[in-house]
């Protein structure tokens, strides 16, 4: 019903200038520098949404390459077309065009690192039956031509039915050029003639797409044969895979054509041996491996408690003398209490943590890059396979120590469902960056720094709580896999990435991409709550408390003088303080769920503190740092000597160790982050995960507490 | 081997892991050929894909804590598995330095 006057353009003849005219597949295997080379061709002009359904990442860059841009999807990696994990089917999806939202691709650009030709021309030769244009990049060029690895390039473009080949270095952008002319050219490019490896393969999928009354592609017949279980082709299965298996038959077709090409085109000199082989002969002995890992471990938690701590102590008495310049130049009032106490106090003690924050992230994202990860998984799966899971679920969980959103969406690569919850579950007991300043904060100010031999005591109480959390994690892990999650004992297979020296741009850039998360959050979520717990705790003021203070200040000053009279006035000022603090209305809620948290031995300002950090936990030192400030009139103290000079009422000390170490518990254990909450739900795409976990980690946390104060306050 | 050949092919495996070399068989650094594979359980099956067929080279490098997972050198690469999978894949073990 088109309207008169209006008239109709195809949609083919519009050209707007800069728009992608065709959308390009980005392929290949997980650690084929596949996004290093998605980055080197895109640049910054990438955006990432969700896949729908889905909470894995699309990544989708425009590549401009002079003439032609092309629209480039960064697809999952993937060993094969026979999806094993949630990403791998999409990566499959997405090639196959069959994944809603996202255009078909018109040609693909596979990926493959030329020192594993072997894994990668398997995918290759999949890909090739899309029949579509392809352009095969073969990264790490210097890293296969260092070990004396000599590929025939024209020879192997001959085998894959002239696909263009083009060696690359995408960490230097070596061979870039060659690699963006093939891709400019990919759209209008024919497609690679296809090799033929198994005949009757072939013939069955043509018979059955003469059959068909849906129009289907040769590959999309040939996927259904091998991994699908459609009753009507059974008879057919049968006479192309006799009583084999439909994968192993062609995983033994395919991999006899790969070995072919590869006795063509790869001519291997003998390996010189490098650092990284070095390291791996090494690391590859149960023994030295285990120790290795474990001081890799030490290390880490070490340099996030001392090399941060010179960094720190400047923060910390910046943030204090700034407070106290504002209390001392600004007159006596509700803006200046609001920028000293509430937002510098506040927002300082968060900003605190920074330091210590980005020495974890760095250390990492080295782990990651380097490829030590997956050799913790391969380390560590005997001892995870007695908790019900496998070595794969210790990537999620190392990654947890930074921070358990990454880590918990890092379980995608787990095949099973209930393997992968599991794991999710366990990942939140991991300690994570957040929890590091609270831990950082109650350590410093009441565990003793001495030194026990060569081992620093408030070291060993950190250390004691990561594991705490170690352990805590497993055994929820092991909980449920034998309890809601019973299942089959999850297999372990898994490629190790040889050791590389990460590259300083990619861990720069993901470094910064953490601390921009951590200041935003710092200066839109903390600096609210700060702000508002400042307006909480300083509202309404009392006139009473205010005229009993001008009173008492007057008889002070008429019978006192000197010395006496100055702490009398000092002592005053403490208690009106002190008053107003506990009228405000962050008091009087604090007083009314004081009781929930007094056999923890908390007053109510831990309490409100405490209730303010679920959404975020490092808010709860934001809290701490305004509840103290604005009930305190020692402006230049930083908050660590205001919380031991917290006392009840009756004097004693709020801050007694066990009342420390049942703090401190609860914090290894509850669930005070409202993020994880949210990655939990959409990652199992159920609220009845979350809310468990959310019951199930407060309630470990406030009974551990409880035990920890009751049994030792004796 | 006339035998084994017109016996059920479950039979021969069995027959195989019973007398022949499989991947748990290798001494460390040592090489073999993949001969035959037992491809009923799916993990064998996902081995395969990755590259784990007749015919192709493997050479152990290495166990982890417990002497278990295994990791085995194939191409270039490396991958690791478990004893349990590791047994259902028969080698012929090569020369040193083959």
């Amino acid at each position: 019903m088109a309207s008169p006057g209006v008239s109709r353009v195809p949609v083919d003849q519009i050209t707007v200038s800069r728009r992608p005219s065709a959308s390009i597949a980005v392929v290949g295997n997980p650690n084929s520098g596949k996004s290093t080379l998605f980055n080197r061709l895109t640049g910054l002009r990438q955006r990432t949404a969700n896949y729908p359904g889905a909470t894995v990442e699309k990544h989708v860059g425009t590549a401009n390459l002079g003439k032609v841009v092309l629209e480039l999807i960064d697809l999952p990696g993937t060993f094969s077309l026979s999806a094993h994990s949630m990403e791998e089917r999409i990566a499959v999806d997405v090639v196959l065009g069959r994944m809603p939202g996202t255009n078909p691709p018109a040609g693909i650009l596979a990926v493959v690192d030329m020192t594993n030709l072997y894994q990668g021309l398997f995918l290759v030769q999949q890909l090739m039956e899309l029949e579509l244009p392809m352009v095969v990049a073969l990264t790490m060029s210097d890293a296969a031509s260092a070990s004396g690895l000599r590929v025939d390039i024209d020879s192997l473009q001959a085998r894959l039915g002239g696909a263009v080949v083009c060696p690359v270095v995408a960490t230097t952008g070596q061979g870039m050029n060659a690699l963006r002319e093939a891709l400019a050219a990919l759209p209008e490019s024919p497609m690679p003639d296809l090799p033929v490896f198994w005949p009757e393969l072939n013939e069955a999928a043509e018979k059955l797409a003469g059959e068909s009354k849906v129009a289907m592609r040769r590959i999309e017949i040939e996927r259904e044969l091998i991994d699908g279980s459609d009753e009507k082709l059974a008879e057919i299965r049968r006479e192309l895979f006799g009583d084999e298996p439909p994968l192993a038959k062609e995983a033994r077709y395919r991999y006899r054509w790969v070995r072919e090409v590869l006795r063509g085109a790869q001519q291997k000199a003998p390996l010189p041996s490098t650092w990284g082989a070095h390291v791996i002969a090494w690391l590859n002995r149960p023994v030295p491996g285990t120790i290795g890992l474990l001081l890799v471990m030490a290390t880490v938690f070490q340099a996030v408690f001392a090399w941060a701590t010179p960094v720190m102590d400047m923060i910390d008495a910046g943030t204090a003398t700034l407070g106290f310049l504002i209390a001392s130049q600004l007159p006596e009032g509700a803006i200046t209490s609001l920028l000293s106490d509430g937002i510098v106090a506040g927002v300082g003690s968060v900003i605190i943590f920074l330091p210590q924050i980005m020495i974890l992230f760095l250390f990492i994202i080295l782990l990651e890059d380097s490829g030590y990860l997956a050799r913790a998984a391969y380390l560590m799966d005997r001892v995870m396979r007695s908790v019900g899971l496998s070595g794969q679920s210790i990537i999620p969980m190392i990654s947890s120590f930074a921070c358990a959103v990454p880590g918990i969406m890092a379980t995608r690569v787990i095949p099973n469902r209930r393997d992968r919850i599991a794991t999710m579950l366990a990942a939140p007991f991991m300690t994570c960056s957040a929890r590091l300043p609270v831990y950082a904060l109650l350590i410093a100010a009441f565990v003793p720094a001495e030194s026990i031999g060569w081992l620093n005591l408030q070291g060993l109480v950190l250390l004691g709580l990561y594991v705490l959390g170690i352990v805590a994690g497993v055994l929820t892990a092991l909980l449920l896999k034998v309890t809601a999650l019973r299942g089959p004992k999850p297999p372990f297979v898994l490629m190790l990435p040889e050791f590389r020296k990460p590259n300083l741009r990619t861990v720069l850039l993901q470094l910064w991409g953490r601390v921009r998360v951590f200041l935003r959050r710092a200066g839109t979520v903390i600096f609210t709550v700060a702000v508002i717990v400042w307006a909480l705790a300083y509202y309404p003021r009392s006139d009473t408390v205010a005229s009993e203070l001008a009173g008492e200040r007057a008889l002070a000053e008429a019978t006192l003088t000197g010395d006496a009279l100055g702490e009398t006035l000092q002592r005053l000022e403490h208690q009106a303080a002190a008053d107003q603090l506990a009228q405000s209305w962050l008091g009087r809620a604090g007083h009314v769920v004081e009781p929930v948290f007094k056999p923890l031995g908390w007053d109510w300002k831990i309490s409100a503190a405490v209730i303010a950090g679920f959404p975020a936990r490092e808010v709860v030192i934001a809290v701490l740092g305004t509840v103290y400030a604005v009930g305190d009139e020692a402006d230049e103290a930083t908050l660590a000597q205001r919380l031991k000079l917290a006392t009840w009422p009756d004097g004693t000390a709020v801050f007694t160790l066990p009342m420390v170490f049942g703090l401190l518990i609860f914090y290894a254990c509850c669930l005070q982050c409202a993020a994880t909450l949210a990655v939990i739900q959409r990652e199992t795409n159920s609220w009845r995960w979350p809310v468990f976990a959310w019951f199930y980690m407060s309630t470990i946390g406030y009974v551990g507490a409880l035990l920890v104060y009751q049994l030792g306050s004796g | 081997m006339r035998m084994v050949i017109i016996c059920d092919q479950r039979i021969a495996l069995g027959f195989r892991r019973l007398y022949a070399m499989t991947l748990t068989s290798l001494q460390r650094g040592q090489k073999g050929v993949i001969r035959a594979i037992d491809t009923t359980d799916p993990t064998v099956q996902r081995l395969m894909v990755l590259g784990l067929v007749e015919g192709a080279e493997v050479e152990y490098s290495s166990a982890a804590i417990g002497g278990d997972p295994l990791e085995f050198r194939l191409f270039g690469s490396a991958i690791s598995l478990r004893k349990e999978h590791a047994r259902h894949f028969t080698v012929s073990p090569l020369p040193d330095g083959g």
